[in-house]
């Protein structure tokens, strides 16, 4: 999705009252942002506390900014400065983490992100999650105020075209309950399934972000004494499923069964790549198929 | 002296005291350290359009009783100073005051704010300058060199960090905490414009501040002491401690003599 990305930023960004920061990132990725931007692209170097401050000085004066680094780096390291330069402000910056949930997998646990949409959420930040490569320009076209993306890759099954972007979206019909899956995991369930007789399989949605108000009322009508599924590579706690849940509560709905299947950290203690991390929290491909078709 | 600004530097002294005692509010040493150079800085060096951070957001007293005496802020404002419904709280909030751009408070996120401001200003074109007032304990925060390096690095020149060093902290001096009781030499090797003067000679502070820059963020070295003209000046117990009645009336007598 970073090629995506770069390329959606070209399109969307380059104008004189946008800025590209990025903590000494995007090796092969953002060179032609770089050449491009020219004084708007600013290596800041590793040190996100101050690249998050300078976004925050920057967007004061009426700039828009994107700070870019691996995902935990982009959240965690400067989340005071997150919170008190950007967010007490209201300023139009846009946090972009590369490497959602277990995306760097063999690196380690210090590279991984997956509690990020509920920092960030917990912050009033706006959460965006692509599922798709296609979703980013839309995305970036919405930037006006806290925002943080968060980056990972598009599952989609080969040869297939997704539904213009929307923050939740059916992207396979089906009549075997429903899943909600955020952001790539949704092709991720969207390629196990779809080979299914639509009776035998549940619906697909891609989650993109959390609120509440996003939510179609035909999710809610789908979901209603049926089963939901809901799949997410990040915590439970401050997740999709626990603010789903909440959503349903508020709204006195009851579905036949709730499966959650969120990360789990590192249960054995051990580390690999992202599909061994999925595979150990029953998110890869063919444990979502299983836990359909049993 | 007994020109018109040290008549008015005096007058905003006294109504400091009065802002703290009013409120019961500690500080005050921290406050006294750097109103020279706060007043000096907004009556003697700042253009309309430039910007100030507040790094130090613990002397937001000292800012809020600046902002009075340029007509910007009312002694009813002044009177809310910490109470509840204010926009005046204890570390600044950054809204719906003049002059007031971040909330500040927590330690080492003024460099980098300024120098964001300074990288706009430069991105139109505006010749403005960013002024930044930090603490001296502040610079235990690596955030602070994180912000200097990128500084230098970018050789923002129209951006200048003051830096309070009254040498006493929340609990302790600096010399015994990081063993450093001068951050000069450390800041110069660091490749800025280093400066040092007297932080409560507001002339000393005017000239270094108004001397052509040379292509780099300057950093200017206030050497100043912690509740400076107030009988418990250098004490510890200044940074944090609101005043005694008698300690208030002490004071007052104190600043009203050097007025006499």
């Amino acid at each position: 999705m970073r090629v995506a990305f770069s390329e959606a930023v070209l399109k969307k960004c380059n104008t004189n009252d946008w800025f590209f920061l990025t903590g000494d990132l995007g090796f092969m990725a953002f060179e032609e942002i770089q050449s491009t931007f020219g004084s708007r692209f600013v290596n800041a170097g590793v040190a996100e506390q101050n690249m998050v401050s300078v976004a925050a000085g920057l967007a004061r004066e009426s700039i828009r900014v994107i700070v870019y680094s691996i995902a935990p780096f982009c959240y965690a390291r400067p989340f005071e400065q997150i919170r008190n330069d950007i967010c007490m402000n209201n300023l139009p910056v846009c946090l972009v983490g590369n490497g959602g949930g277990y995306a760097y997998g063999h690196m380690g646990p210090t590279h991984h992100a997956l509690e990020d949409c509920a920092s960030m959420n917990s912050l009033g930040v706006r959460v965006l999650v692509p599922a798709f490569d296609d979703d980013l320009p839309s995305l970036l076209d919405q930037i006006d105020g806290p925002t943080y993306l968060r980056l990972g890759y598009d599952h989609r099954p080969p040869g297939q075209s997704v539904p213009v972007y929307a923050p939740w979206r059916e992207i396979m019909p089906g009549n075997y309950g429903t899943i909600a899956a955020l952001g790539p995991i949704a092709g991720i369930a969207w390629q196990a399934l779809c080979d299914l007789d639509v009776d035998k399989r549940p619906s697909v949605w891609a989650v993109c972000e959390f609120n509440d108000s996003n939510i179609p009322d035909k999710f809610f009508r789908q979901v209603e004494d049926r089963p939901l599924y809901v799949l997410e590579e990040h915590v439970t706690q401050g997740g999709l499923g626990m603010n789903l849940a909440f959503s349903l509560f508020a709204r006195k709905l009851v579905v036949s069964r709730f499966i959650h299947r969120p990360a789990l950290g590192y249960p054995t203690g051990r580390i690999g790549s992202q599909s061994f991390h999925r595979s150990q929290c029953g998110l890869d491909f063919s444990s979502v198929r299983s836990m359909i078709t049993g | 002296m007994n020109d018109p600004f040290t008549r008015l530097l005096r007058k905003t002294k006294l109504r400091l005291l009065q802002l703290h005692r009013e409120a019961n509010c500690g500080h005050i040493g921290g406050n006294f350290s750097c109103i020279d150079s706060l007043m000096t800085l907004h009556h003697l060096v700042m253009r309309p359009d430039d910007r100030f951070v507040l790094s130090k957001g613990h002397a937001a007293g000292a800012l809020y009783v600046t902002l009075w005496s340029l007509g910007q802020l009312s002694d009813t404002d002044l009177k809310t100073f910490i109470a509840d419904n204010t926009l005046l709280p204890g570390h600044p909030s950054g809204k719906g005051i003049p002059g007031l751009i971040f909330n500040t408070g927590s330690l080492g996120h003024g460099p980098s704010l300024a120098a964001g401001l300074a990288l706009a200003a430069r991105h139109k074109g505006l010749t403005h300058q960013i002024f930044c007032l930090c603490s001296d304990g502040e610079w235990q925060e690596g955030s602070c060199w994180e912000a200097l390096i990128f500084s230098v690095h970018w050789r923002l020149e129209n951006l200048t960090l003051l830096i309070d060093q009254n040498g006493l902290q929340g609990f302790g001096r600096t010399i015994d905490i990081i063993s450093c009781d001068d951050l000069t030499p450390r800041i110069t090797a660091f490749g800025a414009d280093v400066q040092k003067v007297n932080g409560h000679d507001p002339q000393a502070i005017a000239e270094c501040l108004k001397r052509p820059g040379i292509g780099l963020p300057r950093v200017i070295i206030l050497e100043t002491v912690k509740g400076h003209g107030l009988p418990f000046e250098h004490r510890l117990e200044s940074h944090y401690l609101p005043f005694s009645e008698a300690d208030y009336q002490a004071a007052c007598e104190t600043i009203e003599e050097d007025i006499l």
